[in-house]
């Protein structure tokens, strides 16, 4: 086994048909989205000119980027505090965080924002339970905005945050957190100053993978958005099925994907890909 | 462990500790003097580096008191001892510069910027570290690292260093440099310095006293030369360095020292029998046993027969077998050795009567 994994041309081999199935199944209509992004309805970059001038587009776009960025500041935050149980706990510590983080992997996201909608509407479990004690009078709009969009999608993206800080957390010499106990330095004070910044390329990795993930979303922000947070993804699927606009669709389409693939060369400049597994 | 730029004196009282059913340490009971340089020598798993933790107060020990200049300190916080610690590997802040480094204890300590400035660039040039300040941990060699961090161990004045196998990642030359360094650093802070190692050439030339541990066990403290040329048992005897084994019989008291037969010729010692009689083991160092011609009558000799050397440059060793079939490995001049093997013949081994030492039979 060892000798033919070795093997460059064995290792090319056992990748091709996830290489294959890419390009075929992705890049190679992807083409033909930056074609029509040129051509329709009539070639030229008049797609292009309509983006900067088109306030729904921009409004948008900018929406999709705030969303993104609380997104991730809310899972990268979360995914931290439960990485540090799950990587330094205790024994039984490690079980639940672990139970937490993989749970969710096995449902589907469109049950997860279903579920979502019965805990934060008007008449979910969480405004019902809130008036029962009195604690308020009317309910919280908690859903159809932008605090369910944001719930729904921390809650999904919280497990992959994880990974990348696992990663640095596991790798981190333990000796180094001894020693700053040693000089003098509390338990808080070693973890803001040490620990912290010790795992600084998980933080990166783990909230470009947030972040990246979250520009591309559709079903939980088409659900818990219910049509009034629009993010760009749903507005793609606007553009092409509904108005049909297929020329201004395919440039959003296109301008997303250069801005992820920019994100990911800055990311890639910074952190090894290795250390975000 | 307290007052910074004061030596501390330690007492341990019958430490104790257990993982699960481990014991990874017995009753240890040891004082630790004021300024002195102890180290704690013996082989992996002897020990040692569990009683190191437990003066760090990383460890918390399973039984037993820890004073440190005669206040409890065996429940007190590893960050409130605040001894000076150096790992093994250095345990470096990576994200830190060398300055940063070695202010990290002060600015922990809450002093003033101006005189952390002056005293990390006090200790930077101590170390000999001036124009590294900025460079990050990775930027330097395993010699550089070392004196970042002694220089961060010893910045916030520490009354006890401890230094846990510090010089096991360094090539040979360096750290002969580094040991020199350390003796100095000794000399020059005062501070009582533990040391941890497994090689014990580095514990002899660097310590005031030499503690040695087995199977969890301190089994004997006392200075270089002490436990070097009158080891209590034959662990230590054997763990200090190389010595040659002879069984004896017949070992009783002879005024100030003792008498026995060897190979069933009258031998004596300056040491008294106090824990052995009758048969036990004679030890002596290659170094102190030399060839003759012949034993002369009351001299402490044995007949025996060369059969290999080693050229060591200095000196040769020389093994030999005893009549009665004892091995013997002896260090000498060159041309003794070479003398000795072209004969072929019976040469005689004679030795001191200081020089030899009394162990018991069998067993450690």
């Amino acid at each position: 086994m060892r000798g033919i994994l070795s093997d460059r041309m064995g290792a090319a081999l056992l990748m091709a048909p996830l290489l294959l199935f890419l390009v075929l199944a992705y890049a190679w209509p992807f083409l033909g989205v930056v074609k029509w992004s040129f051509t329709l309805p009539t070639p030229g970059l008049g797609q292009y000119g309509a983006l900067l001038t088109d306030d729904l587009v921009q409004s948008v776009f900018i929406r999709t980027l705030r969303i993104a960025a609380i997104v991730t500041i809310v899972s990268v935050s979360a995914a931290y505090a439960i990485t540090v149980v799950w990587v330094r706990g205790t024994p039984a510590q490690r079980l639940i965080a672990e139970f937490c983080i993989l749970v969710p992997f096995w449902i589907s996201v469109l049950t997860r924002a279903f579920g979502w909608v019965a805990l934060l509407s008007n008449r979910g479990l969480i405004n019902t339970w809130l008036q029962s004690i009195g604690f308020i009078s009317e309910p919280l709009t908690l859903v159809r905005n932008e605090f369910g969009v944001i719930v729904g999608m921390s809650h999904f993206l919280i497990p992959f945050a994880v990974f990348p800080l696992a990663s640095a957390m596991r790798s981190l010499d333990e000796r180094v957190l001894l020693a700053a106990r040693g000089l003098g330095s509390s338990r808080m004070r070693t973890f803001w100053t040490v620990f912290v910044p010790m795992t600084r390329s998980g933080i990166i990795g783990s909230a470009m993978i947030t972040f990246v993930f979250s520009l591309g979303f559709f079903v939980t922000p088409a659900i818990l958005g219910g049509g009034r947070s629009v993010m760009i993804a749903e507005l793609i699927y606007l553009r092409i099925f509904q108005s049909p606009d297929w020329g201004l669709g395919a440039a959003i389409s296109v301008v997303l994907v250069v801005f992820v693939g920019a994100l990911m060369a800055i990311l890639f400049r910074d952190v090894k890909p290795k250390e975000l597994v | 462990m307290q007052q910074p730029g004061r030596a501390a004196e330690i007492k341990a009282i019958g430490i104790g500790k257990s993982f699960g059913s481990f014991r990874a340490l017995d009753k240890l009971t040891l004082d630790i003097g004021r300024g002195e340089f102890l180290t704690l020598l013996g082989p992996s798993g002897s020990g040692k580096t569990t009683f190191l933790m437990i003066l760090a107060g990383f460890v918390q020990p399973t039984e037993g008191k820890l004073l440190s200049d005669g206040i409890d300190i065996t429940d007190r916080p590893a960050e409130q001892r605040a001894a000076g610690m150096v790992f093994q590997g250095y345990a470096l802040f990576p994200h830190m510069s060398v300055e940063q480094n070695v202010a990290f204890p002060l600015k922990v300590r809450k002093k003033s910027a101006a005189d952390i400035k002056k005293r990390v660039g006090e200790m930077i040039e101590r170390v000999g570290l001036v124009g590294h300040e900025k460079k990050l941990p990775s930027q330097l060699s395993g010699g550089q690292q070392q004196r970042v961090a002694l220089a961060r161990a010893l910045v916030f004045e520490p009354g006890v260093l401890l230094l846990d196998e510090p010089f096991s990642a360094l090539d040979k030359s360096l750290r002969g440099q580094m040991q020199a360094e350390m003796k100095r650093l000794h000399q020059e802070t005062g501070t009582t310095f533990v040391f941890v190692t497994h090689d014990q050439s580095e514990a002899l030339a660097l310590s005031s006293r030499v503690a040695i541990f087995n199977h969890g066990k301190l089994l004997q403290v006392g200075a270089p030369d002490e436990v070097y040329d009158r080891p209590d048992n034959r662990f230590v005897a054997e763990f200090l360095g190389e010595i040659n084994m002879l069984p004896l019989k017949g070992v009783q008291p002879d005024g100030n020292g003792s008498t026995g037969l060897c190979e069933d010729r009258a031998v004596s010692m300056h040491c008294k029998a106090e824990k052995v009689r009758g048969d036990a083991i004679l030890a002596i160092r290659p170094e102190h046993m030399s060839i003759a011609r012949e034993a002369a009558v009351g001299e402490n000799g044995i007949a025996a027969t060369a059969t290999a050397s080693t050229y060591l440059g200095a000196a040769t060793k020389l093994d030999l077998t005893t009549r009665q079939g004892a091995k013997v490995t002896v260090s000498v001049p060159n041309e003794v050795a070479a003398a000795a093997l072209s004969k072929g013949n019976s040469v005689w081994l004679t030795w001191p009567a200081e020089k030899g030492f009394l162990l018991p039979n069998g067993g450690q």
